[in-house]
């Protein structure tokens, strides 16, 4: 059995009684602050909803390097390159909903295409975004960016990781996306965790099933991992914060190791993780797998649990298909 | 050690500057028919707005393309790409005879402007309606710096039929940015055009301009876009003004100086035969051995 070059041995998590829920979009708005100090070409330009993704931080600690743009994302992205071809680093702040889709060719042709080093921050991503419906919760934007060349995209699981996360996009020349979510959710990295970009991270090891996730979703996938273990099932559970560039040789030892893939994620299951997990595994190592994910649907406006229960994101459902795939894709010892 | 002028240059006469712009016009054609593709109607249209801007308004030095104090310039009608590369050439920026390479396999002169290749490209461009937003971003960060460049965006008259025109518009004067200048090639010739009764009309798409950037607050200045002195006169106007951004409506014609294609909108994007070639050529070089009177 190959080991991954990028993965080892499970990293350590917090202790199960000291996992604050914190809203990342809170940890992002502090997370700029902090990095204001350290690099003043940092700039942060709003398309009007800096209090909802918490932009307003920035604005309020440092007004003289935040730009209130309106409501136009199309000049926002372009405004960006403008200002990156003259030394500055752009964070663009605005709903993923918007940004993915409506400043689409602008992201492209003027960001993309020439490589310039805005940072693209996608807030209010996937199905939880306060009960706004389908026109802000966002299905497609980790497959929109992963198919674009240049774009490295990123979905980090907590406040912590978030942090390390932009440490790495400041130092890392180039466009970047950054995908964020609005609620608050468990804090499952302790302190001290380092992102790396295009690196997977390994969380437990188990070998009967490999539960792949991102962003948030990695905290439903550990606990199915723990459902799982009840059932006496040992689950794998590789968390991959880095869609692109993937991190294909951990997918590959996660898949080597156990047989048996589900992946795990708050987006469609066409063209995010679980479209480019199939990819790389039917390349290399053809593995039976479930997607865990939007179903090819839009979604509505509703409390949070009705939402993940009726579209199948909750833990339970990532448990079930762990389950589905072990019967399907195994004979019975 | 930060260098802050360009290598002084005598400011060409008026009639040094047509007779560039003479020198642009047998580039374009003869590239665009060597190449077998590219737009001609617009580059010729755009010829000497762009010959003014980089013989006589630009601060500029093509041996350093990325010199951090240069003015910008962003041409944001992309299809108008070897308008741009002829004069980009002629300012000494890359040799001549490289535009021959345009439109083939590995050339730096790719069909719409590509600045991840060609050095003096401030910006890439090809899908109109996104050029002025860099542009205003380029002047906020001048701003942001205290630096002096200004920086110049071309537009044609057809993308202004774009919304994100209109958003980057608002934003420049929510600001004051009047380092930025917006120059509007109106030559008024759309590529398909509107239906009217009876079939179509090439009636210019988008009226009065100058009247809709000044209801966002920008100041206005018309001129002729073939006249080299009134040209002078507008951006001389758009530098001096200051507390608004300024647009240049500056009119001109499609196929300029070429008689055949002027004004014909089959020439937006058709490539010359040999006849055509030759007859173009020796227009443009009747009106290049003109003897001009000096402005």
């Amino acid at each position: 059995m190959s080991a991954s070059p990028t993965v080892t041995a499970p990293v350590a998590l917090r202790p199960i009684d000291d996992r604050p829920e914190v809203p990342m979009r809170d940890a992002w708005g502090k997370g700029l602050v902090a990095l204001a100090a350290e690099y003043p070409e940092l700039v942060v330009l709003d398309g009007d909803l800096a209090n909802s993704t918490r932009a307003d931080l920035f604005a309020a600690a440092v007004p003289d390097r935040f730009f209130e743009l309106g409501i136009a994302e199309q000049n926002m992205v372009g405004m960006a390159a403008g200002l990156a071809t003259v030394g500055y680093v752009p964070w663009i702040s605005t709903f993923a909903a918007f940004l993915a889709k409506r400043a689409l060719d602008q992201i492209r042709v003027v960001v993309a295409q020439p490589g310039l080093n805005v940072k693209l921050c996608g807030s209010y991503s996937g199905i939880l975004t306060g009960k706004t419906g389908k026109t802000h919760q966002s299905v497609e934007d980790l497959a929109v960016f992963r198919a674009m060349p240049g774009v490295a995209t990123i979905a980090p699981a907590d406040a912590i990781e978030l942090r390390s996360a932009m440490r790495a996009m400041m130092e890392t020349l180039g466009p970047v996306y950054l995908r964020l979510t609005r609620d608050p959710s468990p804090t499952i990295f302790p302190d001290d965790y380092a992102f790396r970009l295009g690196a997977g991270v390994l969380l437990c090891d188990g070998e009967d099933v490999a539960l792949i996730s991102t962003g948030v979703q990695t905290v439903r996938a550990l606990d199915a991992a723990d459902l799982l273990a009840a059932d006496g099932i040992a689950a794998t559970v590789l968390h991959l914060p880095t869609i692109k560039p993937l991190d294909t040789a951990a997918v590959v030892a996660a898949a080597e190791r156990t047989g048996a893939v589900v992946t795990a994620e708050d987006h469609s299951i066409i063209g995010g993780l679980g479209g480019a997990v199939a990819e790389a595994l039917a390349e290399t190592r053809p593995t039976p797998m479930r997607r865990v994910g939007w179903r090819d649907t839009y979604g509505e406006s509703g409390p949070n649990d009705a939402l993940l229960e009726k579209y199948g994101l909750t833990a339970a459902h990532v448990a079930a298909a762990a389950r589905e795939v072990l019967g399907a894709g195994r004979p019975a010892s | 050690m930060t260098e802050t002028v360009a290598i002084a240059q005598p400011r060409p006469s008026l009639a040094d500057l047509r007779r560039r712009s003479a020198e642009a016009r047998g580039l374009i054609v003869a590239a665009v028919h060597k190449a077998g593709a590219g737009h001609l109607g617009g580059p010729l249209s755009a010829t000497d707005l762009l010959v003014a801007l980089y013989f006589d308004a630009l601060n500029v030095d093509p041996e350093r393309p990325r010199w951090d104090e240069r003015d910008r310039f962003i041409l944001s009608k992309g299809h108008s790409s070897i308008g741009l590369y002829a004069v980009l050439a002629l300012r000494g920026y890359f040799p001549v005879a490289e535009l021959d390479t345009f439109d083939q396999i590995d050339s730096r002169l790719q069909g719409h402007p590509d600045m991840s290749k060609l050095p003096g490209l401030d910006m890439s461009t090809g899908s109109l309606g996104q050029g002025l937003s860099p542009g205003v971003g380029m002047a906020l960060g001048a701003r942001l710096k205290g630096a002096s460049f200004r920086t110049w965006v071309m537009l044609g008259d057809g993308e202004l039929q774009e919304g994100q025109i209109w958003e980057a518009a608002f934003v420049a004067a929510r600001y004051e940015l009047d380092s930025v200048t917006a120059i509007v090639d109106c030559n008024g010739l759309p590529q398909f055009g509107w239906p009217e009764t009876g079939g179509f009309t090439r009636e210019r798409s988008f009226d009065d301009p100058g009247a809709k950037f000044a209801a966002f607050g920008w100041h206005v200045v018309e001129c002729d876009g073939h006249d080299h002195g009134a040209i002078r006169d507008a951006f001389a106007a758009a530098v001096a003004h200051k507390g608004q951004p300024t647009c240049i409506v500056a009119q001109t014609v499609k196929g300029k100086g070429v008689s055949f294609m002027e004004r014909d909108f089959n020439w937006h994007a058709k490539v010359p035969t040999d006849d055509h070639l030759a007859t173009a050529l020796a227009e443009i070089e009747a009106i290049r051995a003109q003897p001009g009177e000096e402005g």
